[in-house]
């Protein structure tokens, strides 16, 4: 029954990202594009050069990242919604860091950035786990109004006090960091492109994600926690610390995204330098079923759907919003089909479905084919 | 609702079956039930009497089988329809909304009360006094059901059901939240009450069928094993059919090895989660090599004891003492490295996680261990030998010991979370209603083992609802009573009836 | 300066009242929406549509009254596809309203990037004065000096208590969210309780919405719901699920938005990214401090209903 079981799950999900095409579709309609070129745009766009299949591997480095650390949360029994606002303060915290030691070698300088990033991204979410836990705050609601906070915060900062300098100078005022420092930049994989070492980062991260959370005694304390609260506690695990240990560190690795994007994309703090990833993770982590080896395939995927939305902006004028439309009908769509994908009900009844539809096929091919 | 519209003469059940998920919880029953009759419906936890009743008042729908009343068949799709034909059911686990009234409660199910933008609250408060006065059974329309107490709410639900036109009751084990003394009240009211009514009542305890009704039928495995006139057999013969054996509960033979003291609890004072009193000034002490047995209407403070004693819950004002140690307010990590047990009375979430798997579970409290982890590494392998140690010297039934643990039957999650408190060997086991809603069988099993760890030198504080229980396996007996201990007996001198008025309140001089 | 906090902080207070309110009935029956966000923004974009078109036709008279129309439908039809989600599909409901969220704040966004791509203006509501209270000094401009859907807003708030309490709708949603088992074995049907609760939660939240492109700001623009949606969500645990508490609620928080306004229009010295945070750190507080409401809430907020659930 394990291989149905499997093939079962697949298609439950199957069905829901159809659903949530075909939902995203009628959008389309409404403003007169034509859903097939889209899909046909956004889903063979990217493979026409090089320069495209990186771009899809950019994206997904920070969505991994994110995408980790909401399983970690998941988990553990707490929902990061903060981890746009997190991104944000691990941005901040990075680049304050590169800025002020530029005459660090790489060695130091580069792996302390990417802490402080991890750092601030932590500290973040840490208001939101101590919130839950110690005066049992709805910790939706405190990371929804901390992206908030946060956005205010950077926009503060990028207007204020880590402003280029060179910007005031020509008067242009963008609002923008100065560039860091090259010890604090990660080197690129391929010339030309923009994919960075920070690829490699993240997939050794997520084999330590999985160790972490299946091999240690700090990820099974967390996963106890998640999973039975009552129970654990029970049982003489620390709950209300394993929450916020585990808000943490999901903010950590949204910080360290925020980190990775500046250190390896953009080399300095910009505006809409998140753009999005904060919640585009956590229909990563959903649809890659809170495990690192789903994660990385569907932060691929999620990948493709951006570097393709983005091509059909330029080519057929499709707005950028659209994939908030696709992103928020993923998400109806996954925790819909969730209910199918634990019931034993309608496992049972597909399983008979299925055994009947084999038998008529079979009685059908008996008889020559014909009905 | 509408009253039924004509008189059940006759309820007659054929070939009911219903399957659940992996479960047949009935298996082809049938039975009848005649005006003014009283039929109990008997069977051990998971027998399938619960959904046999559920089926008939209309929550759930049969996978086969037929309903008929007066010889003609019915059906059921939804509580409205067994309820205009005057079936009304009294659930274990009352069906009333706290923060409302009780008029409020019943004009809830009155369809004729509600108006397009007006509640008829009054013609509700009068229809409840009505029934109330013509069966004896008062009640305050008004109060909020928080306020009530477990009898007094179940009197309302008796209303309710009695307002919507019930002329079949069904009763999901009426008496278990009841003290001995209530027991007889509520059976007195039944009695009187089948000048009017039909009753089926559920129930496990053979010595309310034998008291109260006419025809009795026996569920095993959720297919019927007997059918016929109670007063034609006695409880043994009755107990031997419902458990398909001669099952001996082991006894406790000794009386108590009079160890040294090892947990005590010294003038306790404990909030519950209302913020009222739960225990007020408690004292109690458990001996190396005994049982203490707890005795009480669940709801005087046994669940705030119980985790009191095991860092669970703060203690206000008292000590915790635990092998002469000063162990109030620690923590429960602390508590369970110092050696003490406990068996929760939640099995499904307080005492395993169910999407752990079983041998995750086997580990729950040990698992940072240097058994089963090196530093902060898990040894995986040593948790699979010590879950396959342990299945088969507990005999848990499971597919593998990577199953998940809330996909196990009841009795054998309970040996799950027994066979962990066991292998620790506690020098204290707490065991909160050990036994509830598990079988025979399994039944038996958990009380040899508790008088096992007595033999090897452990005390164990058995809080128990069943009397008989208390009685056969405790050395001595405390009553708790609103939060304090009324007196301890020593188990020969304890008996029903004195044990039924301590748990009423009234302590004898 | 008091008076103009005052004045204003009123009108600020009508799209989180309505909002609100209908994420009240919501909770009260058992389902917390906190796609009331998307709602609203989905509100404020189609609210906005029929005054921009018929600026300059026939019924340009009744646009606004169309546009409130076409905001409350599509609040009605969002909050029927939560429902199907959560009630029906059992989905878990934060998760789930975090994806209606990002759905309607994207489809507003797309189809108004689309449809108008630029800032333009629509002319609102003119105010009411009611006759005699308005001319008390002080009091008169603050209260009853105001158009028609900030008096509806407030009307709605003991006309929600009177639905709540005294009806027999009212007593089943409650019934719902409280004890659900309940109800149903009393042949209610818990899951259209829910699916009616959620569809009058809609029409709010879409109403609360059009208030805000239609009478506010009198335009439209992506940002501007800005989160009130889920400050809305916040206030029913703040006013413990009471539409009086949530009036307090959503009262305070237009006070401090326009605190906020009053203060740079004062001139006084304060970065504008720190004011402009002063509601949402407001709500982080609110929600610390209101620990003992959480107490008192519908015990099955946020339990799907599962008749065949073993219990």
């Amino acid at each position: 029954m394990n291989k149905f079981k499997l093939a079962y799950g697949a298609a439950v999900v199957l069905l829901a990202a159809l659903a949530a095409a075909a939902a995203a579709a009628l959008v389309l309609k409404a403003i007169g594009a034509s859903p097939t070129a889209t899909y046909v745009t956004i889903f063979t766009g990217p493979f026409k050069d090089i320069f495209g299949v990186t771009e899809i591997l950019v994206r997904a480095v920070p969505l991994i990242l994110v995408a980790l650390g909401i399983s970690i949360a998941f988990r553990s029994g707490i929902i990061n919604i903060g981890a746009e606002g997190q991104m944000l303060m691990g941005i901040l915290a990075a680049t304050g860091t590169a800025l002020a030691l530029p005459a660090w070698p790489k060695a130091a300088l580069l792996p302390l950035v990417l802490l402080a990033g991890a750092a601030g991204g932590g500290l973040w979410a840490g208001i939101a786990g101590t919130l839950r836990a110690r005066l049992g705050v709805n910790e939706i609601l405190s990371t929804v109004m901390l992206n908030y906070i946060a956005a205010q915060f950077y926009t503060f900062f990028l207007r204020g006090p880590m402003i280029d300098p060179g910007e005031l100078e020509t008067g242009s005022g963008t609002p923008q960091s100065m560039r860091l420092p090259n010890a604090a930049l990660l080197s690129r994989l391929v010339p030309g492109t923009r994919l960075h070492t920070g690829l490699v980062l993240a997939l050794v991260l997520c084999v330590a994600v999985y160790f972490f959370l299946w091999h240690t005694t700090w990820g099974f304390r967390l996963r106890a926690a998640g999973a039975e609260a009552k129970a654990a506690r029970y049982a003489g695990i620390h709950v209300k610390g394993s929450l916020v240990a585990a808000m943490m560190l999901s903010g950590a690795f949204a910080g360290l995204a925020g980190a990775v994007e500046v250190s390896g994309v953009h080399h300095r703090a910009i505006e809409n330098i998140s753009s999005g990833y904060g919640f585009a993770g956590i229909v990563v982590a959903l649809f890659g079923a809170l495990h690192p080896a789903g994660i990385v395939p569907a932060a691929v995927f999620f990948g493709l759907l951006l570097v393709g939305a983005d091509m059909t902006q330029r080519s057929a004028g499709v707005p950028a919003n659209m994939i908030l439309v696709l992103q928020g009908v993923l998400i109806l769509a996954i925790v819909s089909a969730k209910m199918y994908l634990n019931n034993a009900y309608a496992q049972e009844r597909a399983a008979k479905w299925f055994a009947r539809l084999r038998a008529g096929t079979g009685a059908r091919a008996k008889t020559g084919g014909q009905p | 609702m509408k009253t039924a519209a004509e008189p059940i003469t006759e309820l007659k059940l054929e070939g009911i079956t219903k399957r659940f998920p992996g479960i047949l919880a009935c298996n082809n029953v049938s039975m009848q039930v005649a005006r003014g009759e009283v039929l109990a419906l008997v069977g051990e936890n998971g027998a399938g009497k619960s959904t046999l009743m559920n089926i008939l008042a209309g929550l759930y729908q049969p996978d086969a089988g037929t309903i008929s009343l007066n010889g003609r068949e019915v059906r059921f799709p939804t509580p409205n329809d067994a309820y205009a034909r005057g079936i009304g059911m009294v659930h274990q686990n009352f069906m009333l909304v706290p923060n409302m009234t009780v008029a409020e409660n019943v004009a809830l199910g009155l369809k004729s009360l509600h108006h397009f933008m007006n509640l008829d609250l009054k013609e509700a408060r009068r229809r409840i006094l009505e029934v109330s006065a013509h069966h004896e059974l008062p009640v305050n329309p008004d109060a909020y059901v928080w306020q009530l107490s477990v009898g007094e709410q179940q009197r309302v639900e008796l209303i309710k059901t009695l307002c919507f036109g019930a002329q079949l009751l069904i009763l999901d084990e009426p008496t278990s939240a009841l003290t001995p003394q209530e027991t007889d009240d509520l059976i007195d009211r039944l009695k009187r009450m089948t000048a009017e009514l039909s009753i089926i009542f559920i129930s496990h305890k053979l010595n309310e069928v034998k008291a109260l009704s006419d025809r009795v039928a026996i569920l095993r495995h959720g297919a019927v094993v007997f059918n016929g006139r109670t007063a034609d057999h006695s409880p043994a013969e009755l107990a031997a059919l419902m458990t398909g054996r001669e099952i001996h509960l082991p006894r406790n033979e000794g009386v108590g090895l009079g160890g040294p003291a090892i947990l005590e609890a010294r003038d306790l004072k404990v909030r519950g989660d209302r913020g009222h009193l739960a225990l007020d000034g408690l004292e109690l002490r458990l001996h190396a090599g005994e049982i203490l047995g707890l005795a009480g209407v669940s709801g005087n403070g046994q669940r705030e004891l119980a985790e009191a004693l095991t860092g669970l819950r703060r203690v206000e004002s008292g000590r915790v003492q635990f092998l002469d140690r000063d162990m109030t307010n620690r923590t429960p990590a602390a508590m369970i490295a110092a050696g003490l047990g406990y068996i929760p009375e939640d099995r499904h979430h307080e005492g395993i996680v169910p999407k752990f798997s079983v041998k995750e579970n086997l580990v729950l409290k040990d698992f940072h261990t240097a058994k089963f982890s090196r530093s902060v590494l898990l040894r995986l392998g040593a948790i699979s030998r010590n879950a396959e140690t342990l299945k088969q010297a507990f005999d848990i039934r499971c597919a593998s010991t990577a199953a998940a643990g809330g996909s196990l039957s009841g009795g054998n999650i309970q040996k799950v979370i027994l066979a962990r408190e066991l292998a620790r060997e506690p020098k204290a086991l707490v065991a909160v209603y050990p036994t509830r809603g598990v079988d025979m069988g399994a039944q038996e099993f958990i009380h040899a083992q508790l008088l096992g760890r007595r033999r090897a030198g452990g005390g164990v504080l058995l809080i128990s609802e069943e009397l008989e229980e208390i009685m056969n396996l405790s050395d001595r007996i405390a009553v708790i009573y609103k939060g304090r201990i009324l007196k301890v007996l020593s188990s020969l001198e304890a008996t029903r009836e004195k044990l039924g008025l301590l748990m009423a309140g009234v302590a004898d001089e | 300066m008091v008076y103009n906090i005052l004045s204003l902080g009123v009108p600020f207070s009508v799209a989180l009242l309505l909002a609100s309110l209908g994420e009240m009935f919501n909770q009260r029956a058992g389902v917390f929406n906190l796609g009331c966000e998307g709602i609203m923004c989905m509100g404020a974009f189609l609210g906005f549509l029929p005054p921009y078109f018929l600026k300059a036709g026939a019924l340009a008279p009744y646009a606004t009254l169309f546009g409130f129309a076409v905001a409350m439908a599509a609040g009605i039809l969002l909050g029927l596809l939560f429902a199907l989600v959560t009630v029906t599909f059992r989905a878990e409901q934060g998760i789930a309203g975090i994806g209606l969220q990002m759905f309607g704040w994207g489809v507003a966004g797309t189809l108004f990037r689309h449809f108008i791509g630029g800032v333009t203006g629509v002319p609102g509501v003119a105010a009411w004065p009611i006759p005699l209270l308005s001319r008390i000094p002080f009091l008169g401009g603050i209260l009853f000096n105001h158009n028609p859907v900030v008096y509806l807003a407030f009307l709605m708030v003991p006309a929600s208590w009177y639905i709540l309490f005294k009806t027999p709708w009212g007593l089943k949603v409650r019934a719902a969210g409280t004890e659900p088992r309940a109800a149903d074995s009393m042949g209610i049907s818990v899951n259209r309780v829910r699916y009616q609760a959620l569809m009058v939660g809609g029409a709010l939240a879409g109403l609360g919405g059009a208030y805000l492109s239609l009478c506010q700001a009198k335009m439209f623009a992506d940002d501007l719901v800005a989160g009130r949606g889920f400050i809305a969500v916040a206030l029913v645990y703040f006013g413990r699920w009471s539409p009086l508490g949530i009036l307090g609620g959503a009262l305070l928080f237009s006070l401090a938005q326009s605190l906020q306004l009053a203060i740079q229009v004062a001139g006084i010295k304060f970065p504008y990214e720190f004011a402009v945070m002063l509601p949402y750190v407001l709500v982080i507080l609110v929600l610390s401090l209101a620990r003992k409401a959480r107490m008192r809430g519908p015990s099955h907020l946020g339990i799907p209903y599962n008749r065949e659930m073993r219990y």
